[in-house]
């Protein structure tokens, strides 16, 4: 860990440079120290204000560790990365994350309140407790994602769509311009899908934007306008309709596709090899 | 009865001994939640006894024994790291290794530089021993173990629940953990005083543990952690008087029998939720 990385609460006065890319990644290659294989490799693309970006990709295919390097929670190799033209890390409350559920301690006991108002942390620092200001925004986000009335409630106690509401409504609280979520929608109800996603969509249109990480095909369609294609290095990028083909899925599962070429009805194409994700 | 408490009071060590009790209760008990729910016990303990090769060159020195304790529990911290930061040691066996190491060390050293009185002392505790100026070294200390938690509460709420956040936000759990090792490191001075050395573990566990069964809110838990060692150190206090039994004992079967309890009553909860 470098030393830059531990400004927690430095106010960041940087403002961000207009009509430049909310998220720009170039050339970005990244090995995990101690292995010989690159997990990410000379990855290129960018988001711009307003875009909501579905990663889609595999287990193992880097989704995660694309997220991680963007938060600076690993160092990447070669590569840049800038958020709203400025380097990655250097505004820290710019840049927001809702992790993979087996990332966090549930059944610490903090209250759904207190990790909402973690979202506030960035903007306070050390030695400074909540202000009013702090509590507001804590109390909207939570109504926002229904669940005032689990404010007290152990984190732990609560359904995986209820946790996953309180993790959104922490990014909500934080005020991010750019939202990261590593596959927020495992083990969610439908509701709550519906409830993220109508969220996110009102914050996309407000200029915001989000990348969410998924492995789930099926709400590609529905919920987002641009999907990445993720296995190691980005084999497909743009509208949903014309990357979701199924030669993008069958290059990003790892397995050939075989269309047939006589007019048979398509399910007679076998897939070789495993399918590494599950559909929703 | 209140002649019978008011009695040892008579006394300037047993009083000294008392307020050592109750402070080294303190400290313990504000630890002890994030002992428990960050699962630092093995690390605690192991910590607890690492220190012991510097408290018995301090002692030999003539040096405050905070200033060897704290010495030996840094070099045992960054032990732990250099060896499980390549990834090819799991912490644990780190820890075990380095920790059985350095009491062996102090073993070692015990056995050659003081009298088996002192090594009893130190293993066991001795409340009614305390110097008039361990009490001021003692108080300072907990002060800044009770400071520290207050200044880092939500750093250390934060970087235990989503380090992940934690990182992106700018903070540093492994410093928050080195910083908590540190408190701990601190906290276990002022405890082999009244417990020693092998059962400081109870101190810094039982107390958070039985609270954990009785509330989910970290505040409460310290809370409640804090009564339930500030009590049964009063009861080990006054055992130790009148029977003359060995301190530690007293407080940490006292400590265990609240856990017990709270255990009971966790159980009766749930059932009765579980019937309705």
């Amino acid at each position: 860990m470098t030393l830059n990385r531990l400004n927690y609460g430095g106010t960041c006065h940087i403002p961000p440079i207009p009509h430049t890319a909310a998220l720009a990644v170039q050339g970005l290659s990244f090995r995990y120290p101690g292995t010989t294989v690159e997990t990410l490799e000379g990855v290129d693309f960018t988001v711009t204000p307003g875009e909501r970006v579905a990663l889609v990709g595999p287990n193992g295919a880097g989704k995660s560790t694309l997220l991680k390097l963007i938060l600076g929670l690993e160092q990447h190799n070669r590569g840049t990365i800038s958020v709203y033209g400025n380097p990655a890390h250097q505004c820290l409350h710019r840049v927001s994350i809702v992790p993979q559920r087996s990332s966090v301690d549930w059944r610490f006991p903090v209250t759904v309140r207190q990790v909402v108002m973690m979202g506030r942390y960035v903007h306070l620092g050390w030695f400074k407790r909540p202000k009013s200001e702090d509590r507001d925004r804590v109390q909207h986000s939570m109504e926002m994602m229904e669940i005032t009335d689990l404010a007290h409630r152990q984190v732990g106690e609560l359904s995986g769509g209820q946790q996953q509401r309180v993790m959104l409504a922490r990014t909500l609280a934080h005020d991010a311009d750019l939202m990261l979520m590593d596959e927020p929608l495992n083990h969610v109800d439908i509701s709550t899908q519906e409830l993220i996603f109508h969220t996110l969509e009102r914050l996309t249109t407000a200029g915001k934007a989000a990348i969410v990480s998924t492995h789930d095909l099926g709400i590609l369609t529905v919920h987002f306008s641009r999907a990445v294609f993720l296995d190691h290095r980005v084999i497909a990028d743009g509208p949903v309709r014309e990357v979701l083909t199924p030669e993008t899925i069958a290059a990003a599962y790892g397995f050939v596709f075989h269309r047939d070429y006589h007019g048979v009805p398509a399910d007679s194409a076998q897939p070789h090899g495993h399918y590494g994700g599950d559909h929703g | 009865m209140v002649e019978w408490l008011i009695e040892p009071l008579g006394f300037a060590f047993v009083v000294r001994g008392l307020i050592a009790g109750l402070l080294a209760a303190l400290a313990c008990a504000t630890l002890s939640a994030f002992v428990v729910w960050r699962g630092m016990a093995f690390v605690g303990s192991a910590l607890a006894h690492a220190i012991l090769p510097g408290i018995v060159v301090a002692y030999a020195l003539g040096i405050s024994l905070f200033i060897g304790a704290l010495g030996a529990a840094i070099l045992a911290v960054a032990g732990i790291g250099l060896v499980s930061r390549r990834g090819q040691l799991r912490e644990d066996t780190a820890i075990g290794v380095i920790f059985a190491g350095f009491f062996a060390l102090g073993i070692f050293l015990l056995s050659r530089i003081v009298s088996y009185q002192d090594l009893s002392h130190i293993l066991f505790g001795n409340i009614l021993g305390v110097a008039r100026g361990d009490l001021v070294a003692m108080a300072i200390v907990v002060a800044i173990v009770l400071l520290g938690v207050a200044a880092s509460f939500k750093e250390l709420l934060v970087t235990s629940f989503d380090p992940a956040h934690a990182v992106a936000i700018g903070l540093s759990p492994d410093l928050l953990r080195y910083g908590l090792l540190m408190l701990l490191a601190l906290t276990t001075v002022v405890a082999i005083q009244t417990v020693g050395v092998v059962l400081v573990l109870a101190l810094l566990v039982t107390p958070g543990a039985a609270a954990s069964l009785l509330s989910r809110h970290m505040g409460r838990i310290m809370a409640i952690s804090v009564g339930f060692s500030v009590v049964a150190t009063a009861v080990g206090f006054y055992a130790s008087y009148y029977w003359n039994v060995a301190s530690g004992s007293a407080i940490v079967l006292t400590l265990t029998s609240f856990f017990l309890v709270a255990w009971i009553a966790n159980r009766i909860a749930r059932r009765a939720s579980y019937v309705s």
